[in-house]
């Protein structure tokens, strides 16, 4: 929190808004013929109390913050310190004019007046610093409930990618049992590149962005573990022009959208099933299609869906602020996920 | 000798069950099937004793192969990770093995199976299991039935009715209909609460086939479906129609 009372913005305006009173003041008394000398004394004495009173003020409504019941002693205190403020005044002019009759008698006849216009000041003292640290806490509030947006979009965005599919894990393990017994070598190749996968997987930082060839080279390990699990029936191909290897793309968006296609593909057919990846760069943007065979009969109801979708749709929100980025169609046999990725990263 | 199936759509997964049966002489692997419509065929061909069986594979899932067998042989799942299946199972299946199991789990799933004494009770088993998995089952969008020697995925939005016929179902679409032997109160469960409604102790109606309401004699009404069909409604059922429909 800046500190109000104590830095230049809040002295400058507040001594040129007391200046101004007392000129003010000082015009108003000599209106009224009060001798030059005094009124100036008097309008110095007057507004030099009552600004000291408005930084008393000032300093109290900050640490202690109003709202919570307590107006009681607020009012009180709004009408005890402009009567205390007037009464010092009255006092301190009394003893330095103790010898002019007429400006004692004027002083005694504009008290009431000094004091309305005391208590107008000073309440609107009151009403400024309210106001002012009551925006200051809204504004703290509203950092707060920022910080902790952004603190709870990045968990759900470490939870989006970290989603991965226990069934993917288990049946590679029951591969690799098999494996085990007939095909050692196999069965060891195959932990190591469920070890890459999944050390991979779990390092990746949603921060930072990967250039598709990195992504691509971590794509190809999965690849590789399905295509163990499910032999000649899947088959895969990626086509990646040159300059769409060096575009960025935020780590393991593309890995899901395939394990998507695999499964859609797999378990709505029942021949083999090619899965293309297409990666094109256009302006600005990095243009992906994933492609997968599905039958328009059985799976008009699922079309679309399914988790592994709309956890991407959501990342893509969460990373751009956008919504339009992936986008699905249906051609024929064949189901196309595009997906978009802006390059102003 | 005891006829078994294996049915899981991995090779590997075969192959492991494969290589854990090799020590048993008494059980033959008569048939290895890579998804459910295989499977249906190979248990209609060779009636086996016992099938292993994966619950995701391509087109229907392992319980659905199941509700298109009429008599099933016993069952000893084999998947990779499935709270509700677990649940379901517990009470009554021969086993489930969850991927990746070690030889004794399997050996204990398969003694299990030897060891039980009657044959039809673990028979029995395994139709309890298909009608308590059900209750367990979340909503179903569509239906598997047999059609002639073929097996069709119904999808619920092609359904325009369900009529009770004893034991079985009559599933309606729009110019034909398919058997099930399912109950009334199984599809009344699991079938759509939004799309559905069960508006006579015989009838489930999809709502989106409704295009009238017409009233019928002594102070009953019918509701007229998009392909001219009329089915009764009951007055519980009119009722709970017209609160649908916000009538």
């Amino acid at each position: 929190m800046t500190t109000t009372a104590g830095n230049k913005e809040f002295w400058f305006p507040y001594i040129m808004w007391w200046i101004l009173w007392a000129v003010v003041h000082f015009f108003l008394l000599q209106a009224f013929g009060v001798q030059n000398k005094i009124a100036f004394v008097d309008a110095l004495v007057s507004n030099g109390l009552l600004a000291l009173s408005g930084f008393i003020t000032f300093t109290a409504f900050r640490f202690y913050m109003p709202g919570k019941g307590n107006y009681l002693y607020r009012i009180i205190y709004l009408i005890a310190l402009p009567a205390i403020c007037v009464f010092t005044t009255k006092f301190a002019l009394q003893n330095i004019f103790f010898d002019n009759d007429d400006y004692l008698k004027f002083l005694e006849s504009s008290q009431y007046p000094r004091y309305v216009f005391a208590f107008l000041m000073i309440a609107l003292m009151g009403i400024v610093s309210w106001l002012r640290y009551y925006m200051l806490e809204q504004n703290e509030n509203k950092k707060r409930k920022n910080d902790a947006e952004i603190l709870l979009r990045d968990a759900e965005l470490s939870n989006l990618r970290q989603q991965l599919q226990p069934h993917f894990l288990f049946n590679s393990l029951n591969s690799i049992s098999a494996l085990a017994g007939s095909e050692p070598e196999q069965a060891r190749k195959m932990i190591q590149q469920l070890s890459d996968f999944l050390r991979g997987t779990l390092k990746k930082d949603d921060t930072q962005t990967v250039t598709l060839q990195s992504e691509l080279e971590h794509l190809q390990l999965y690849l590789d573990i399905e295509k163990v699990r499910f032999g000649h029936r899947l088959v895969t191909e990626i086509i990646c022009d040159d300059n769409a290897k060096q575009m960025f793309i935020p780590p393991l968006l593309l890995q899901p959208v395939v394990e998507n296609a695999i499964k859609f593909g797999l378990y709505d057919t029942l021949d083999a099933v090619t899965i293309s990846i297409l990666a094109k760069a256009s302006e600005n943007y990095l243009e992906l299609t994933i492609s997968n065979p599905f039958d328009k009969a059985t799976s008009k109801a699922n079309a679309g869906t399914g988790f592994g979708l709309n956890s991407i749709n959501r990342r893509l929100w969460l990373l751009f602020g956008r919504n339009d980025l992936l986008q699905t169609e249906q051609k024929e046999n064949i189901f196309l996920t595009r997906i978009k990725i802006p390059q102003v990263l | 000798m005891i006829k078994t199936i294996l049915i899981d759509d991995e090779p590997l997964a075969r192959s492991l069950v494969k290589e854990y049966l090799k020590s048993y002489n008494n059980i033959t692997i008569v048939a290895e099937c890579g998804d459910g419509f295989e499977g249906v065929k190979a248990i209609a061909q060779h009636k086996p004793d016992l099938i292993f069986l994966d619950i995701q594979m391509p087109k229907i899932t392992g319980f659905e192969m199941l509700e298109l067998i009429d008599e099933p042989p016993a069952v000893i799942f084999t998947t990779a990770f499935d709270a509700f299946a677990i649940k379901a199972f517990e009470a009554h299946a021969v086993d489930y093995l969850l991927k990746p199991f070690s030889k004794e789990r399997f050996e204990k799933a398969v003694n299990k199976y030897l060891s039980a004494t009657d044959k039809t009770k673990t028979q029995n088993a395994t139709n309890e299991i298909l009608q308590s998995t059900n209750k367990h089952y979340e909503e179903q969008n569509r239906v598997v039935v047999k059609f002639g020697g073929n097996i069709r995925i119904l999808n619920a939005a092609e359904i325009f009715y369900i009529e009770a016929y004893d034991d079985y179902v009559k599933i309606f679409t729009k110019d034909d209909y398919f058997l099930k032997k399912k109950t009334m109160s199984y599809f009344e469960d699991t079938l759509s609460q939004n799309d559905f409604l069960r508006v006579h102790r015989s009838y489930i109606v999809q709502l989106q086939q409704i295009t009238k309401i017409e009233p019928f004699e002594k102070g009953n009404h019918v509701a007229l479906l998009k392909n001219g069909k009329k089915i009764p409604l009951s007055r519980k059922g009119y009722s709970a129609l017209k609160d649908k429909l916000g009538l």
